[in-house]
């Protein structure tokens, strides 16, 4: 059986830039399949394509080469389109850039009254995505007055509301302070592992990617190591030839190892980190 | 001597509104001059609040702030020298870009200050090697740069101003770890050969304890913290309770050092902790 999101040898060109310059592929053929119910990360530094990749999951961008199937559905087909983004909604990074109403439960009802839904049921879908993302309490507080991990998760909601089988988030993290990010990160996750809902999470941070099912590298427009996250924080050698960081611990970890200390071959957090590193030093 | 002397700071925004908000309550402390500073502290700590009152973009509610121990609202219509002498770099700089070219984009601030062309030329071209931009960028257009090239034209239009006060607020966010690096070891070298004074707001501890001097930890608009690095991260568990964290290294010492083993809870980067374990192992062998 086939994914729930399939790519498929997509190639992609911006258009030329005012100069006239010709750019280069910012895709550069790039095959991959997402299941239903997956959480994968992916992981990639400036420019490599990562958010380009986000942008074809509904059909913002369409690929110069090659084919998205959502569920199905090619991304191409303009009958899809409504269906598609129905499907697969997307977060973007800068939270300030997503919200369009001055009261938290307008702003996630949004979407939802776009779509047409009824009113009765928008009120009980924008209360559930607001419970969702544990910001039920602020449905009636002003956007602007919330802090940037509250207002992300505000626009989870809003697209949770929607209803999709897929959230596609693009960076939610990188514009939040440490709490913030956890508070996204710990939604994401919830809706994953509780709701069973297929998550893409485009990510700097490797303490973030870790948590996912699947961790997806990508330079220069193609994917170079498709795994979990334990098989892929091995190749500490390889991530730094790409320009990609490994967490701390998996770092220190490879660091000893290297140096002939009896470790695992990976660690992905501090306490799996302390725990090796308890049972190495503790034993002697 | 210190450069920047704060007395007893407090900031109310929308005093007498139902909206009153008291952001910064009663700080005091000083930076010395050439010093490395970092802040942290979450969202809504005070952070960015404190630092636009050190270059006067905000007036205090109370208490003063001295530079090189002038009071800098003695008169408020002198407010823009300290604005020269105290250059902020706001968080995603690059949006602020808006001429035709990179070199008139970083030469703006001089002009304002009044200096002549020669001068004018001589910091462009100081500021955007400083910033590790060559020649050749100078005459092209800020908007074709990718994004880790914009911000650095938009750190040197700041650091052009030669100011005697580099602020940077956020200045690695939305970058990549190698663009991360490459930029904060500029601001080091920058650091090191300018012999300014550096203030760092970071939500990243790693960055914040790499290359600061000292950290000055904000909460609920009051000062917490104001230490080494090491000293400062060797209190995690407070740093944990005002919604921060240490770096993931020094969590792991922190780890098992509750389990028992003697390790230095004060590593801050992987490769000291790489040193002490190794030695540590080594020499239980």
């Amino acid at each position: 059986m086939s994914g729930f999101i399939s790519v498929r040898n997509v190639y992609f060109k911006y258009d030329e830039n005012e100069n006239g310059a010709e750019q280069g592929f910012a895709l550069n053929g790039v095959d991959l399949e997402i299941k239903k119910g997956e959480f994968a990360a992916v992981v990639g530094h400036n420019g490599s394509g990562k958010s380009t990749l986000a942008k074809h999951f509904n059909s913002i961008y369409l690929p110069t080469t090659g084919d998205v199937i959502v569920d199905g559905m090619n991304t191409k087909d303009d009958d899809s389109l409504f269906d598609i983004r129905k499907k697969v909604g997307l977060v973007l990074q800068n939270p300030d850039n997503q919200i369009v109403a001055g009261i938290v439960e307008e702003d996630v009802a949004f979407g939802c009254e776009n779509l047409g839904v009824p009113p009765k049921e928008i009120r009980k879908r924008v209360d559930e995505a607001l419970k969702a993302v544990d910001m039920y309490e602020y449905r009636r507080h002003s956007p602007d007055k919330l802090s940037g991990g509250q207002k992300q998760r505000i626009a989870i909601a809003g697209i949770l509301a929607m209803e999709p089988e897929c959230i596609v988030l693009d960076e939610p993290t990188a514009m939040l302070d440490p709490r913030g990010r956890e508070e996204v990160i710990d939604a994401v996750t919830k809706l994953n592992k509780e709701r069973g809902m297929t998550v893409i999470l485009i990510t700097h941070y490797m303490e973030e990617a870790v948590l996912a099912d699947r961790v997806i590298m990508i330079d220069s427009g193609k994917v170079f190591l498709d795994g979990t996250p334990r098989e892929v924080f091995s190749k500490v050698e390889l991530l730094k030839q790409h320009r990609l960081d490994v967490p701390q611990a998996a770092e220190l970890n490879y660091k000893l190892r290297s140096c002939g200390l009896d470790l695992p071959e990976c660690v992905l957090d501090e306490n799996e980190c302390a725990e090796a590193l308890m049972k190495l030093l503790g034993s002697r | 001597m210190s450069v920047i002397k704060v007395e007893e700071l407090k900031l109310i925004y929308g005093a007498g509104t139902p909206f009153q908000k008291t952001a910064i309550d009663g700080v005091s402390f000083e930076i010395e001059q050439g010093e490395f500073l970092g802040i942290i502290g979450h969202t809504g700590s005070g952070k960015s609040t404190l630092v636009q009152l050190l270059n006067g973009l905000l007036r205090p509610t109370e208490g003063k702030i001295c530079l090189n121990g002038k009071d800098i609202w003695e008169k408020p219509k002198k407010i823009r020298e300290v604005r020269f002498k105290v250059g902020m770099v706001f968080q995603y700089p690059e949006y602020q870009l808006f001429e035709e070219t990179v070199y008139k984009d970083i030469a703006f601030g001089p002009k304002n200050m009044g200096l002549s062309d020669e001068e004018i030329d001589e910091r462009v071209r100081k500021a955007a090697s400083f910033t590790g931009l060559g020649d050749e960028y100078l005459q092209r257009s800020p908007f074709d740069l990718s994004g880790g090239e914009k911000r650095r034209a938009a750190i040197a239009g700041v650091v052009s101003m030669d100011p005697d006060v580099l602020i940077l607020d956020e200045p690695t966010a939305g970058l990549d770890p190698l663009g991360r690096d490459a930029l904060l070891s500029q601001i080091k070298t920058y650091h090191d050969v300018r012999k300014n004074t550096v203030i760092l707001v970071s939500h990243s501890m790693e960055d914040i304890a790499r290359i600061t001097d000292r950290i000055l930890v904000m909460n609920k608009g009051r000062k917490v913290m104001l230490d080494t690095a090491a000293n400062v991260f060797s209190r995690g568990e407070e740093l944990e309770k005002i919604g921060l964290r240490v770096p993931q290294i020094t969590k792991i010492m922190m780890l098992l050092r509750q389990k028992g083993i003697p390790v230095d809870t004060s590593v801050l980067t992987v490769e000291q902790g790489f040193n002490e374990i190794l030695s540590l192992a080594r020499s239980s062998v």
